[in-house]
Order: C-alpha cells, then structure tokens, then sequence
C-alpha cells in the first residue's frame, strides 16, 4: 500500500471509530552506516523503518498514538485504540486542524531526492570514510589516534492525511561522513570533528579534505589552558553561532510562548538584536536539509523574514499555539508520529555581514574565539546563558594559545543586542546556519 | 519470568525455535566470533496536565529485531520493525557481511558472571495496565499541591510516562534470555511569577516499581519540590564567576561521578585508548575518600536491570576504591578485546541500537563526615543542589553540569540562592580535589536519562555531600 493510502486508511478508520476529525503520518526509510577505525572496518549497519501515528479530535479531546504494525488488522486497532483514548483526555474548544485556508494547496518540487541512495554499496561507503580518516591521521604526527569515521547514507517517505482532505508526501535523501581525529601533545589528548552532509551524494565535500580539516581542528586544540576569569569581547566561529540562533529559535517557538516559559514573550515588534541582525527560516530552499513542501499538518510552507535589522517580526507557530496566541499558523509544525505537533524551524539562518573572519578577530584586542560549547546552561525562560567553552584566545587582533576549561555567561537578549560585528562567511552546512559573529562583551570564567 | 518472553515473540512474530535456530545459523555460515539477535516490544504511554487539565494522552508501540555479527572489532548490525522469517534472514544476511573478509581468531567467548540473572522489579499487575483514569487523578492532585504552595506558581506541567519494555536476546550457541522491564516516571514543572520575573522549577522521579508507589507520597513531594524550587529561583541573583570551593549536595548532583569519571571508565573509549583515563588502571585517579561503583542489581531502580541487553546478568562493579581505579564497565565486545570480565554494562536504546558498554546506577561510598560540617567548612563558595544536566569530552577529560538550584556559602552558612551557575571541569582533576566526603549518600529519585552516540538509556547517580576545592563557577558576575 502506497503511504498516502496508508494515512488516509488510517484517517478512515479514525471517522468511522467515532473522531471528529484525524490526521495521520506515515514514515518509511532505509539506510546505511559504516564506520572505519584506524583504516579498519568497525561497523557496518543496516536499519529499515517504519512507522504510523495517529491523531484523533473525539469530540474536543485528543490523542495520539502509533505503531509500526501496518497490517490492516494493526490500523484499524490503532484507530479505535487513540478513540478510546481521547474519550479519557479534556476537551480543549481550540484544538483541531488547522484552518483549510492555510493547506498546501499545490507541492513545490524541492530536490529532496537522490537516487543515488538506491545503489549506495557499503564498499564505497568504507572507501569514502578510510579516505577521509587517512587525510586526518596523515595530516599531523601528532594525529596518533582516531574515533573513526563513519559514512552514512539513507532514503525516506513521508506521507500525510487529514480528515481536511489533505493527502501528500515527499521523498527525500541524505548523505554524510564524518571524522574524529585525536591529537596528543605531552601526554594530553584532544578530539574534535568535521563533516560533511548533503541530500546529494554529488555535493558532499570531498573526503580528504573534511579529514584534513578535522585534523586541523584537533590540532589547534593542543596545548588548552584557561584564561584569568575576566569580562572581554567573544568570537562565535559559524558552528557556535549557529548554536546562538537555535536558543533563539527555542524562545520563537508557539509552544514555549502560550506556556509564558520564553524570554520573547510580548516581544513581537521589539528590538530584540543589535541592526545588523537579519533571521531567515527558509523551508523552500532547493535541496535544503530541512525543507519541506508542507508542515507536520499539511500547512503551505514559506520563507519567512524572523528578525529584520535586530527587530523581531515573526514567531514560530503550530495550528494550536497560534489559536492560543490569537494568531496564525507560520507552517512550523513537526510531527514525529508518536506525539503531537511540535514547533521547528527549518533552514534557519543568520543573514551573512560585510565582515571577514579574519577582519572579525583582527578586531579584538584581548578576547575570546569559540570553536566548542559545551553543557545544558541556556534557560529558555530567563535567556540566562552560562555553557562550557573552548576555543583559542585572541591577543592584539591574532590567534595564539588554546584554550578549555573555562564558561562563557551572558543573557541571549544582551547578547544578541551586543553583536558588534556580522561575518561574510555564511556556508549552509547544516539546517541552521549562521556566519562568524563578534559579541561585544561576556563573562568568561577560568582561573 | 525468563521462558514468558521466548514465549511472548515467537507467538507475536509467528515463529517457531527452529526458525530462530536457522536464521541465526545463517548469521554464522561465515566465521564470526558471535552472533546474536534482539527481539524488543515496548509500549510508552504518556498523559500530560498543563493549566489545570489532562489534555494530552499518548501511546506508542515499537517492536522490532536487531541482528549482530561480531568478527574481531568489527560489528554488523542490521535491524528492522518488520519481523518476520524473510526479514530475519535478510537481516542476518547483511549482518554477517562483516565477517566476509575476517579472520575471525578472536573467541569472543568471555566469561559470564557467576551469578544468574536478578529478579527486581517483577511487578503485578504491569504498570502500564494503569487505567489513564488513575493517571489523571493524580495528575490533577500534584496540580492542586503545587498551586497551593503560593500565588505566584502560574502553570504547573506535570507529566506521567509509563513503559513495558520485553526484550529476548538469543544465539546460535542456543542461550536466549528474556526480560520483563517496567518503567513509571513522573515530572513536575512549575512556571513561578512574580514582579514581572519568570521562573522555573522542576523536579521528578521514577522506576522499575508499580504505578502505586508515584500515587502514595513520591508524586506529591515531586510537585512540592518543582514549586519550591521554581520560588527559589525568583529570589535568585545572578551566579558568580571564577574559581571557588563547591558543596554537592546528596542524591542527584551525583550526575559529577556520571560526567566526571563515568563516560571516562567505558570500556570502550579504554580499549581504543582515547579515554583521559585510558591506561591508568590501578593509579591514584581520585583522593583516597573516593570509591565509586556502578550498580544494576539495586531493586526497582531506574538504572537497574536483571540482565543486559546482551544476556548478561548485571552486577556491582567498583570502578574507583580510595582513590585508586579498579576496573572499566564492559559490553561483550570490549570485554573480550580487552580479555577482561563481563561486567552487564552492555546496553542498547531499543532494537535499532549496537550495544555499548553504559553506566547502570553509578554512585559514590558514603564517608564520615557530618555533611553539616562540610558546609561549615567552606568561608566563600557554592552549595549546589540539584542540576538540569551534563556532558563531558572523554578525550580531553572536560566536563560540565548546570546548577538548577545552587546558593553561596558565606562564613560557613547557606547563603543567597543564585541561579544558573554552569561548573566546568577536568575529570581525572576534579576527583583528586573531593576533600570532604559526608556519611549522607542518597540515590537520585530517578530522573536520570544518559545520552551517549546518540543512544538514549535509563541510569541513576548518586552521591553523599562532597566538598570539592577549586571548581571553575561559570557565571555572569566576575
């Protein structure tokens, strides 16, 4: 059975068991990891999925439930199993699907697909992740030990119905290889990693050259130590600034905010970041990691300007936090089949500045550069910021020595407010990008 | 107990012995060192109260098989939540790829544990038969006691997961083990208000036992708590920043000797040599105060098992006596490189995972001192209580946890509370530091849930009062 049959099956079932109304995902995929270790094969694995969830409007209670059990039998238990369970939930008068106005009413083609995924043989795979392990180890003496690297290849369906009449699905694929090399210098070790992904075998970087980088990575770890605790100028290199945007995401997020547990709350209109600040969601990317032609409820997808020149014009919403904030949906509902709609961005960047990199840290007379955050320290209530760091300290505008053991603490608004300096090097490497940035003053704890 | 479950899969798959006995031949036709398939049915429900009401109800079913095939250090894994006999055969198939090109020389027959598999969370009727009636009505009662700690608690999320989890592990040599796992977990959220401030409290727990036992006292004392803190937090200032003597409280801030030395003592990272403690086997890794165990064989714990996802019974391994490290946590795989004994640290997330070697219950001996003393000894420092989370880098040994309630200690006195404190570490550093180490050990309320290559699984910590001297404090106030 086709997977759209399968969701609209399931919908059926839910009418016919007594729902007001239903919606149903159905997911499939196979892939394929391997892993290389000191140019050695260490795994080879094989996974296939699938899956079926169910929400179900009894009345105006709800539930959700799922299975991996596709039989007819299976789905037609299903139904009546999350029925049965929404007669015990409390009605809510604004839960549902959302308004029909808001659907998908054409697919956009976005790229999403490789075939290449149907023919991935694990011998290129290996080839791939020695390659790219050898680069690291070769870079360096002291490269001595290895993680491993592993290549990753997968493919996967995922098709949605409502009791709207909505019905849809979309294909898509992805790839990846990833390095971790290990350094040691006087008897002290240092990790780190790189990789490359893409939905398209063809785009990924080459494998010597993600390996060279990782080893170049580690390297410059060697030799940590920490600094005096001191308050000074902080460099986000693209990694750790994509981190930035994500707590901001979480702070956007409909669910956070009708819960009054997000930093943003009443916010909408305000500056909340320094003029140069531009935040984009882009689900329509051609090719993108994270787009999509509709949301986890068949809601057309967008792209969307969040923050325009540090003021913040929209939030992320799902149909029901949207009624909850008197709003309306933005298309940002993701369904795993097992629970209900949750809130994401999708491609999520930080526009690109006039800066170089190079011009950014050139910049700072005494200060930090951080290539690793570490630890749960971001309170999405308060926007209270205090993570684990390391990175390299820079003195009179140059790199010098490494340095770890130390935290970094601010508060998200300052922060974003106190972003100095905007990087030229926006590069989408995984669904939320951002370029280096320059924070114009945080508390660095060490010594 | 251990025949219900061979039982359970063969009736739900349609399979008989002898199909199991073929497909794991198939899986040995080439020359492995071992094979083994891993059967998994679970079933989550869940029940949600925000503002007042249970308006969320879900239930998922997983169900699947994993098939491995060892051959020297190499695995391979295949798995799928189709189970039938084609799907079985093709996923042994690929499985044994691995050993196409291996010499397979190396016996992976390591020593089982002396012991038979537990029995310590056999629990009638399952806990996941609890009527959602039951679940509500506790639901709505942790509301009404959170609510009524004051005025300014504004939202109460409380939440109650319910998981039956039946596994079978079963090899060509014919050994099949079974295990019934329960798991009950409640968490309480409370959002506090005051002045314009927000914040947050939470506190939760669970385990291996009946439904009952969240319903009689456990419950409600995780919702005064939630409130208790989230109040705290808004009278709290801003954490210091720098380096100070810190006070651990008893029972969760355990999550240090998870973080710190835990990760560190996985047999895995040892074997590849790229733990911070790799090869220090039998050296001085922490002060003489320190003995840290891990323990799977504590009753109804929610780190407990009565075997492994390998088939191996668990046990209480000590990974540090005074001061001095004694011994790493195994899986099969590492166990047999390394030639050191199964420990029963050989778990998986579900199905779709290749086991690793994971802590079970990891905690340190109680010592003497009056944990009131260890607080009167500290002029200026932190006293942390209760932690949202941590991580640690294995290879360099640099660790953090995040205080969720912390206060300052002044004059040997609790002081002001402070909020969001982040402590950052070295892990071989750190438990050199433990001057001070309290008669009151405490096991977490079993909250614990430890992330590790992207796999998911259940632990406890815990902890007597520590006093640790020069811990980096990462807050704003420099």
């Amino acid at each position: 059975m086709d997977l759209r049959d399968t969701a609209q099956f399931l919908v059926q079932g839910a009418l016919a068991a007594g729902a007001r109304a239903a919606d149903a995902v159905v997911g499939e995929s196979d892939g394929l990891d391997v892993g290389v270790r000191l140019g050695e094969i260490e795994k080879l694995k094989r996974a296939r999925e699938r899956r079926a969830g169910l929400r179900v409007f009894v009345g105006d209670s709800t539930a959700i439930v799922s299975t991996a059990d596709l039989s007819h039998d299976g789905l037609a238990e299903l139904a009546r199993d999350a029925c049965a369970l929404a007669r015990l939930t409390a009605p809510d008068p604004l839960a549902g699907l959302p308004d029909p106005a808001d659907l998908a009413t054409e697919l956009p083609e976005l790229d999403l697909y490789d075939a290449a995924v149907e023919t991935l043989e694990p011998a290129f795979a290996l080839a791939q992740a020695r390659e790219a392990e050898a680069a690291a180890m070769a870079a360096d003496a002291e490269i001595d030990n290895s993680e491993g690297a592993e290549f990753g290849g997968g493919g996967g369906t995922v098709a949605y119905a409502s009791s709207l009449g909505f019905v849809g699905a979309y294909t898509g694929s992805s790839f990846s290889l990833v390095v971790t090399p290990i350094a040691k210098r006087d008897g002290a070790m240092q990790r780190d990693y790189w990789y490359t992904a893409h939905r398209k075998l063809a785009a990924l970087e080459a494998p010597a050259a993600v390996g060279r980088e990782a080893a170049r990575r580690t390297l410059r770890r060697l030799g940590g130590r920490r600094v005096p605790t001191t308050a000074c100028p902080v460099v986000f290199d693209p990694q750790m600034s994509a981190s930035l945007i994500r707590h901001l995401a979480g702070a956007m997020s409909g669910r956070a905010l009708y819960r009054r547990s997000s930093f943003l709350l009443d916010r909408l209109g305000d500056t909340i970041a320094a003029p140069s600040i531009t935040i984009i969601d882009d689900p329509l990317r051609p090719a993108g990691p994270a787009s999509r032609p509709f949301d986890g409820e068949g809601v057309a997808s967008r792209r969307r300007t969040l923050v325009e020149g540090g003021v913040l014009k929209s939030y992320l919403l799902d149909t029901y936090s949207a009624r909850r904030l008197g709003m309306r949906t933005t298309g940002h509902a993701t369904r795993s089949a097992g629970d209900e709609p949750g809130v994401a961005p999708t491609n999520f960047y930080l526009e690109a500045g006039p800066h170089t990199p190079e011009a950014i840290v050139a910049s700072v007379r005494s200060g930090l550069y951080v290539t690793e955050l570490l630890g749960f320290g971001v309170n999405g209530v308060t926007g209270d910021y205090s993570r684990g760091a390391s990175g390299l300290w820079i003195e009179n505008g140059e790199l010098t020595h490494a340095v770890e053991e130390i935290t970094i603490a601010g508060n998200l608004l300052e922060m974003f407010k106190d972003i100095e300096m905007v990087g030229s090097d926006l590069i989408f490497r995984g669904s939320a990008a951002a370029p280096t940035i320059k924070i114009g003053r945080m508390t660095v704890a060490g010594a | 107990m251990l025949d219900s479950p061979q039982q359970f899969f063969l009736e739900r798959f349609g399979l008989t012995d002898r199909n199991l006995d073929r497909v794991l031949g198939t899986a040995l036709e080439q020359r492995a060192d071992w094979a083994d398939c891993y059967f998994e049915y679970r079933v989550v429900q869940t029940a949600s109260l925000e503002e007042g009401v249970v308006r969320k109800a879900t239930r998922n079913v997983r169900q699947g098989v994993g098939v491995r095939v060892l051959a020297g250090t190499r695995t391979g894994y295949a798995y799928s939540d189709e189970v039938s006999l084609d799907r079985l055969e093709l996923a042994a198939r690929t499985a044994r790829c691995i050993a196409d090109e291996s010499g397979g020389t190396t016996s992976l027959a390591s020593t089982m544990p002396a012991r038979g598999p537990h029995d310590l969370y056999a629990v009638t009727p399952a806990p996941i038969e609890t009527p959602l009636e039951e679940q509500v009505a506790l639901l709505h009662r942790l509301d009404a006691v959170a609510r009524a700690a004051d005025p300014a608690i504004t939202n109460v999320l409380a939440g109650i997961g319910i998981e039956h989890r039946v596994i079978l592990v079963a090899t060509p040599s014919g050994f099949v083990v079974g295990d019934v796992r329960p798991l009950v977990h409640l968490s309480v959220t409370c959002i506090a208000e005051r002045d314009g401030q927000r914040r947050q409290g939470s506190h939760g727990g669970g385990g291996r036992f009946a439904f009952g036992e969240l319903v009689a006292g456990r419950g409600e004392h995780f919702a005064r708590e939630a409130a208790r803190q989230a109040l705290v937090n808004l009278e709290a200032t801003p954490a210091p920043a720098g380096t100070m003597n810190v006070v651990l409280g008893p029972g969760w801030p355990g999550i240090l000797l998870h973080e710190a030395v835990g990760h560190g003592l996985e047999g895995d990272f040892n074997r590849k040599g790229t733990s911070a403690f790799s090869n220090r086997l039998n050296t001085r890794v922490a002060s003489e105060l320190c003995t840290v165990v891990d323990d799977g064989t504590i009753a109804s714990r929610r780190g407990s098992l009565n075997v492994d996802d390998e088939g191996t019974p668990t046990g209480r391994t000590v990974l540090i006596e005074k001061g001095i490290l004694r011994g790493y946590l195994q899986d099969r795989l590492n166990a047999s490189l390394m030639k050191m004994p199964l420990t029963g640290n050989g778990r998986r997330e579900s199905f779709a995972h290749m086991p690793m070697p994971r802590m079970t219950n990891t905690f340190m001996l109680a010592g003497d001192d009056d944990p009131e003393d260890i607080i009167r000894s500290v002029d200026h420092g932190l006293y942390a209580v209760a932690f949202g989370g941590g991580s640690v880098d294995i290879t360099s040994g640099k660790f953090v946890f995040s205080a969720s309630e912390a206060y300052m200690i002044e004059g040997g006195k609790i002081g002001r509370p402070v909020r969001d404190a982040t402590l950052v570490g070295n892990g071989p550093d750190v438990m050199t530091r433990i001057t001070r180490v309290g008669a009151d050990l405490a096991l977490d309320d079993g909250v614990g849930t430890c992330g590790k290559d992207g796999q998911s699984v259940p632990v406890g910590v815990g902890l007597p009062t520590i006093r640790i001297d020069g811990l980096t404090v990462g807050g704003t106030q420099a």
